[in-house]
């Protein structure tokens, strides 16, 4: 087993340690296919948590997306995105020749997974905030990706904003049924019928 | 008896092991050969529930065996692992604000290895009194400077509640296995294994009395099947197990029946009391079944334990004047 094998196997023991990181596969079953995920985002932790909730043999397929500035500043956080998650990495700045959709893109037509946070940024209210026009893009270009609402629940009481050390409480992971952009479905629509997919999940027992 | 009662600790102990897992094994056996026969749609959910049940015995003996077997250092340790997992099922169930934070850190990375540390060295009287009287005072200070008065009082008894429950109770089942009474050096094993088996008796008497007899529930609203006669008839389970196992405890007859009354009593009223705290948290069943917060009931199995051991312990510390 290499290094980052290791060090992922260990990330993911410790997320199932401190919050249970259960999936809980309601309108999906897990499955390896390209899939798109997009969720609420209340905390860093929000990625792990999703990450560690997978099946193993998912988990390598399966890509976050990084803010370049942040994940690339020093070499830890490099090597972990880099090594462990093999983040797609995005710019925060938009320059006027590149999308910032591209390296996305790109990693769809490879046929790998990605994990999107379509808020944009950490929410702090109870209702996720209106969703960004990126995953309409997505799923214009990509049609044959299926993607999955999913809800992640109780992480920010894990992790608040400006604290470092987890507490460990139980969180889990609700994996919906998948959304389909329709024929002709306006943007905004669209965005809102993603948005409420993921909200009616909290409520699944 | 007298014959067992001569055998040296650890031919006791041997024989303990292999009757237990000798019970547990004939169990399995007829349990797997009825199920080969068909059943109606009745008899299918009341077996699956007794299987797992018997799933959790089976681990419940093998973590006894594994804690008897590796000594003071890996079972103190393994409760110590179990104590935490209880204690993060407790956190997820009650409201904690974000100003709790770092009271909840000091309990889940300070206080349950400082606590579990005492009970492996053997320390018992700083053991006894350091959550109920240091860790009482450091909570509330923490959460004070998390600067939230927000239903301060009503945040800090739950966590300090959680505390008491999920690790000082749990605490005293490997103190008990490390504790040496005069004259009875080495076998904390039966202690616990005295313990469990009156709680379980209880318990277990309790429900099938309730299950016939339909008396009038004390207290409708936090449980349907409690009432007065039922737990009498767990209390003299629990009093007539404890006598019964007299011979592999240090204590004589009449005492082995009071403490059997004493922690059957404790294990059954704190399942109760598990279960006003399970509808305050509005988990209908956490046997079985995980919720959405995903606690999947280990609390509701350890309850009785958490709340019977400490009980028990300081009974038998208090009998022996150590």
């Amino acid at each position: 087993m290499k290094l980052p094998e290791a060090a992922g196997l260990l990330l993911a023991f410790v997320a199932r340690l401190i919050t249970g990181a259960q999936g809980h596969w309601y309108g999906c079953p897990p499955k390896a296919e390209q899939r798109i995920y997009f969720a609420n985002h209340q905390s860093h932790f929000d990625w792990v948590l999703i990450w560690a909730a997978l099946p193993h043999d998912l988990r390598s397929a399966t890509r976050p997306i990084a803010a370049r500035e942040y994940w690339t500043a020093t070499p830890l956080r490099h090597w972990i995105t880099r090594e462990v998650f093999n983040a797609v990495y995005v710019s925060r700045e938009r320059s006027a020749e590149e999308d910032p959709l591209d390296p996305l893109m790109e990693a769809l037509d490879h046929g790998d997974s990605l994990v999107i946070f379509p808020e944009g940024t950490r929410g702090h209210g109870s209702e996720p905030a209106p969703f960004k026009s990126g995953l309409h893009a997505l799923a214009l270009a990509f049609p044959q990706v299926h993607l999955i609402p999913a809800w992640i629940d109780n992480v920010q009481r894990v992790m608040p904003k400006g604290e470092v050390v987890p507490v460990p409480i139980l969180c889990t992971v609700t994996f919906g049924a998948p959304v389909a952009l329709q024929p002709g479905e306006e943007r905004r629509a669209f965005l809102d019928r993603a948005r409420l997919a993921v909200i009616a999940l909290r409520h699944v027992r | 008896m007298d014959s067992l009662r001569s055998l040296a600790v650890e031919q006791q102990v041997a024989l303990l092991f292999v009757t237990l897992f000798g019970l547990l094994t004939l169990t399995t056996l007829l349990a797997l050969g009825r199920s080969l026969r068909e059943r109606e749609a009745a008899q299918q959910v009341r077996y699956e529930r007794f299987r797992r049940d018997l799933r959790a015995v089976w681990t419940g003996a093998a973590l006894f065996w594994i804690a008897w077997a590796s000594g003071a250092l890996v079972s103190t340790l393994l409760f110590g692992v179990l104590s935490f997992l209880a204690l993060r099922e407790f956190v997820t169930l009650t409201h904690t604000r974000r100003g709790d934070h770092r009271s909840l850190l000091l309990a889940f990375f300070v206080v349950l290895p400082v606590q579990y540390v005492l009970a492996a060295t053997r320390l018992f009287n700083v053991f006894t009194v350091f959550i109920p009287v240091y860790v009482f005072l450091a909570i509330p200070v923490v959460s004070a400077f998390g600067n939230d008065p927000n239903r301060f009082l009503e945040r800090t008894a739950k966590i300090q509640w959680g505390i008491m429950v999920c690790v000082y109770g749990m605490s005293h089942a490997p103190a008990l296995l490390l504790l040496d009474l005069p004259g009875h050096a080495g076998r904390g094993a039966f202690l616990v294994l005295y313990l469990v088996l009156v709680v379980a008796a209880a318990q277990l008497a309790q429900e099938a009395a309730s299950r016939r007899l339909r008396r009038r529930p004390v207290a409708r609203a936090i449980s349907r099947s409690f009432s007065w006669r039922a737990w009498g008839v767990g209390l003299a389970a629990g009093a007539a197990a404890g006598a019964a196992l007299y011979w592999s405890t240090p204590f004589d007859p009449a005492t082995a029946l009071a403490l059997g009354l004493v922690a059957g009593g404790a294990g059954t009223l704190g399942e109760f009391v598990m279960k006003a705290l399970k509808r305050d948290a509005g988990v209908r069943s956490w046997s079985g079944k995980p919720s959405v917060t995903g606690a999947v009931g280990l609390l509701d199995r350890t309850a009785p334990l958490c709340f019977a051991a400490p009980v028990f312990f300081h009974s038998v510390r208090w009998h022996f004047g150590v």
